[in-house]
C-alpha cells in the first residue's frame, strides 16, 4: 500500500510537534524515521496508526483518506517499544487476538484462527513459546511475539515504534536481520521509528531524518552521510567539529586549515561554515600554524587530540595512530588541520543562530518515553 | 521443633527483638483477640439453644436480611462506579480530572454521620426535595432507599481506590495495541482492561462489602431504627444492647464478626494474588 502524507501539522499545547510533513512511501518499501528524541517521529507514526490526530494536513493510503478512518478500521500492525503484550493471555492467544475480535460476519472460525496462529508461530520461529505467558519470555522473544500479533491481521501497513529500543545490542542486531527477512517475505509496507543511525541505515531502504518536527533529509546511508542537507543533519550524523571558512569561487579557506581535499562547491562567495567529523581531520605539524595540541589520548589504534585556536576555540580529531607520525603530535605542538571530508554551508543567520560550538547530544540508548 | 537461630541483622540483639515481638503479640491479644473471643463467649453464655433462639428471632433475621440486601445492591453499584471512575481518570485526559480524583476520595474524609445528615436534609420530610418526594409518594429517608444511598456514599471510594493506581501503572499501551488490532471499545474493556485489574477489583469489592455490612453512623441517621423494618444488623446490635438483652446483642454481633472474619480471609488471599499480578 502506498502512503502519501502532505502538510501534516500537530501541536501539543505550545509546542509544534510536526511542522508540515511531506512524505510518500511506496508499496513494499521499508522506511526508517530517524531523529533525536523530540523530533516528532513517534507522533508521525502514531498519526499514521490513528492513535493521534493531526491538526491539519492529509494522510492517504492507496488514495483512501485515512483521516476519515478510525484506528480500528485502518488494518495496521503496530509494534510498541515495550511490546504491550496482553499479560493474561498465552502467546497463542496474543497472536489470535486481532482475528478473534473481528465482527462475527468477518471472523474466521476457531480452526482457521488456530491454523493461522500455528503458521505464524512457525514463520516467526517461536513455535516453542506458544503456550507461555509474556512474563515467561525474554525481551527479544516478547518483541517477536508482538510483531507476530501485529502480522496476524495481515496489516496493510506495518508500523514499529523503536522496536528494538529496550533490547541488548546483540539481540538488536539479531532481530534487525530477522525483521528485514520478515518484511521481505510478507511484502508489507513498513515504517519504523528509531534514534539509532546504524539501525536505520542497515535495515531501511530509505531513511527519513527528522528534526524539530520537520523532515530534514530523505535518502540512503551514503547520501545522508556524505552530503547532509542541513547543518542539523550534519551534526546529527556526527560532524561535531564546526569551523568558520571563507568561500571564494567555490573554494573554501580558513585559518590554519588545509581544505584542498574538498571538491569545489557551487556556493556564493562570502562567509561559510564547515562541518567535519573528528576522524576526517588530520593534524599536520606546521611551525607557522595557529592550532596547538592541548590534549592527546591514545586508545592504541587511534589517537584522540584536542586542538585549540586562539580565536576559534577547540576542535577534536581522531586519527589512526599508524597513519600519522604520532611522535610529532605532542602536547603544545603547532599544527594545521587537513580536512579530508566535510560539508560547507553558507553562514547565514540560520546557522549562526544554532550556536557553533555546541555538540549535538545523540544518546545511543535513550528511551523515548 | 528445631531451635535453629534466625539470622539477625548486625546490631540487632535477640533480646530486644523478643521484647518487641512479645509486646506486639500482647497488644494484639488484649485489643483484638480478647474482644473478639468475648463476643462469642457472651453470645454462647446461656448455651446453644438460647443463642439459636436469639439468632432466629424475627427481628434479628430481618436485620440480617436487610443488611445483606443493602450489600447486594451497594457493592455492584460501587464496583461499576469504581471501574468507570478509575477508567476515566487513568486512561483519559480531560478538564476537571483532578477534581474528580478529589471527589472520589471525599467519603473517606467525611464522617458518615455528616453524610447521613446531608441525606436527611436533602430527602427528608423537611428537606429540600421532601415536598416533591412526598407528592410523588416516594419514601427515601426512614426506608430502604435512604439506607442504600448512605451506604453507597460511604463505601464509594473503596473499589476506585484499589483499581486506579493499577490502571495508572499499566498505562494505555495495551489498549492502543488492541485498538490497532481492530477491537471495539467493549472488546478492549472486557478482554484487555478488565482481566488486568480483576484481582484488585475483587479486593476492592471485598473491602467495600465489609464496610457496607458494618456501616453504622450514617445509616443510623437515615434509617429511623424501626425494628423489623429499617434496622440493619449493626443498628440491631445497639438496639438489643439498649434493651439489656446482652445475649441477643452478642448473638447478632457474632454474625457480623463472622462476616468480617470471612472478608478478612478472602482479602488476605486476594492480596497475594493481586501482588503476584496474575
Amino acid at each position: 500500500m502506498s502512503i502519501s502524507i502532505s502538510g501534516l501539522t500537530k501541536r501539543f499545547g505550545q509546542t509544534d510537534v510536526l511542522r508540515g510533513i511531506e512524505l510518500g512511501v511506496d508499496k513494499g518499501e521499508l522506511v526508517a524515521l530517524l531523529g533525536p528524541s523530540g523530533s516528532g517521529k513517534t507522533t508521525l507514526l502514531k498519526i499514521i496508526a490513528g492513535l493521534e490526530w493531526p491538526d491539519a494536513g492529509r494522510l492517504a493510503v492507496d488514495g483512501q483518506d485515512w483521516l476519515q478512518l478510525a484506528a480500528q478500521d485502518r488494518r495496521i500492525g503496530f509494534v510498541f517499544q515495550h511490546y504491550a503484550l496482553f499479560p493474561h493471555m498465552k502467546v497463542r492467544d496474543n497472536l489470535a487476538f486481532g482475528l478473534s475480535v473481528r465482527p462475527r460476519a468477518e471472523r474466521p472460525g476457531k480452526a482457521v484462527i488456530k491454523a493461522k496462529v500455528d503458521e505464524l508461530l512457525h514463520f516467526l520461529q517461536i513455535d516453542h513459546l506458544a503456550d507461555r505467558f509474556p512474563a515467561q519470555l525474554s525481551g527479544g522473544q516478547r518483541q517477536r511475539v508482538a510483531l507476530g500479533r501485529a502480522l496476524a491481521i495481515e496489516p496493510k501497513v506495518l508500523l514499529l515504534d523503536e522496536p528494538f529500543g529496550a533490547l541488548d545490542a546483540a539481540i538488536r542486531r539479531d532481530l534487525r536481520r530477522w525483521l528485514r527477512g520478515v518484511h521481505d517475505a510478507t511484502g508489507s509496507t513498513t515504517i519504523f521509528v528509531t534514534h539509532d543511525q546504524e539501525e536505520a541505515f542497515e535495515l531501511a531502504d530509505r531513511v527519513v531524518v527528522m528534526g524539530e518536527g520537520q523532515i530534514a533529509q530523505i535518502g540512503n546511508a551514503d547520501a545522508i552521510h556524505d552530503h547532509p542537507a542541513t547543518p542539523f543533519v550534519a551534526r546529527f550524523m556526527g560532524a561535531t567539529v564546526e569551523l568558520p571558512v571563507t568561500l571564494l569561487a567555490g573554494r573554501a579557506e580558513g585559518a590554519g586549515l588545509d581544505l584542498s581535499a574538498l571538491p569545489r562547491r557551487a556556493l556564493p562567495d562570502g562567509a561559510g561554515r564547515l562541518f567535519a567529523r573528528p576522524e576526517d581531520i588530520t593534524p599536520v605539524p606546521d611551525a607557522g600554524a595557529p592550532w596547538r595540541i592541548v590534549s592527546r589520548t591514545s586508545t592504541g589504534a587511534h589517537l584522540r587530540l584536542v586542538l585549540r585556536h586562539p580565536e576559534l576555540g577547540e576542535a577534536e580529531t581522531e586519527v589512526s595512530r599508524r597513519a600519522v607520525r604520532a611522535e610529532t603530535l605532542i602536547a603544545d605542538a603547532p599544527v594545521r588541520l587537513k580536512i579530508d571530508a566535510g560539508t560547507i554551508f553558507p553562514a547565514d543567520r540560520h546557522i549562526s543562530a544554532a550556536s557553533a560550538s555546541t555538540r549535538p547530544h545523540i544518546p545511543q540508548k535513550e528511551k523515548t518515553r | 521443633m528445631s531451635t535453629a537461630t534466625l539470622p539477625h541483622l548486625p546490631g540487632q540483639s535477640g533480646k530486644g527483638a523478643r521484647i518487641l515481638i512479645g509486646l506486639a503479640v500482647g497488644l494484639t491479644l488484649v485489643f483484638i483477640a480478647a474482644p473478639l473471643a468475648f463476643i462469642f463467649v457472651r453470645a454462647f453464655a446461656q448455651g446453644w439453644q438460647v443463642y439459636a433462639a436469639n439468632i432466629l428471632h424475627p427481628a434479628t433475621v430481618h436485620a440480617i436480611w436487610l443488611t445483606t440486601l443493602v450489600a447486594i445492591i451497594v457493592v455492584p453499584v460501587n464496583v461499576a462506579f469504581g471501574i468507570a471512575a478509575a477508567w476515566a481518570v487513568a486512561k483519559h485526559r480531560f478538564p476537571g480530572r483532578g477534581i474528580l480524583v478529589t471527589l472520589i476520595e471525599i467519603p473517606f474524609s467525611i464522617s458518615p454521620i455528616i453524610a447521613g445528615i446531608c441525606y436527611l436534609l436533602l430527602y427528608g420530610r423537611q428537606g429540600i426535595l421532601g415536598p416533591w418526594l412526598q407528592a410523588n409518594d416516594i419514601q427515601v429517608v426512614f426506608a430502604l432507599p435512604g439506607i442504600v444511598l448512605v451506604t453507597m456514599f460511604v463505601t464509594a471510594p473503596f473499589v476506585a481506590r484499589e483499581v486506579l493506581p493499577l490502571m495508572q501503572a499499566q498505562g494505555t499501551e495495551q489498549e492502543q495495541a488492541a485498538v490497532t488490532l481492530g477491537a471495539n471499545g467493549w472488546q478492549i474493556f472486557t478482554r484487555v482492561t478488565l482481566p488486568n485489574i480483576k484481582w484488585a477489583l475483587l479486593y476492592g469489592a471485598v473491602l467495600c462489602t465489609a464496610r457496607a455490612v458494618g456501616e453504622f453512623g450514617g445509616v443510623s441517621v437515615v434509617s429511623g431504627n424501626i425494628r423489623g423494618q429499617t434496622n440493619t444488623l449493626p443498628l440491631h446490635v445497639e438496639l438489643l444492647f439498649n434493651d439489656l438483652n446482652a445475649v441477643g446483642a452478642f448473638a447478632a454481633a457474632s454474625t457480623l464478626t463472622l462476616i468480617a472474619v470471612v472478608a478478612l480471609v478472602v482479602k488476605t488471599i486476594l492480596e497475594g494474588r493481586k501482588d503476584a499480578g496474575h
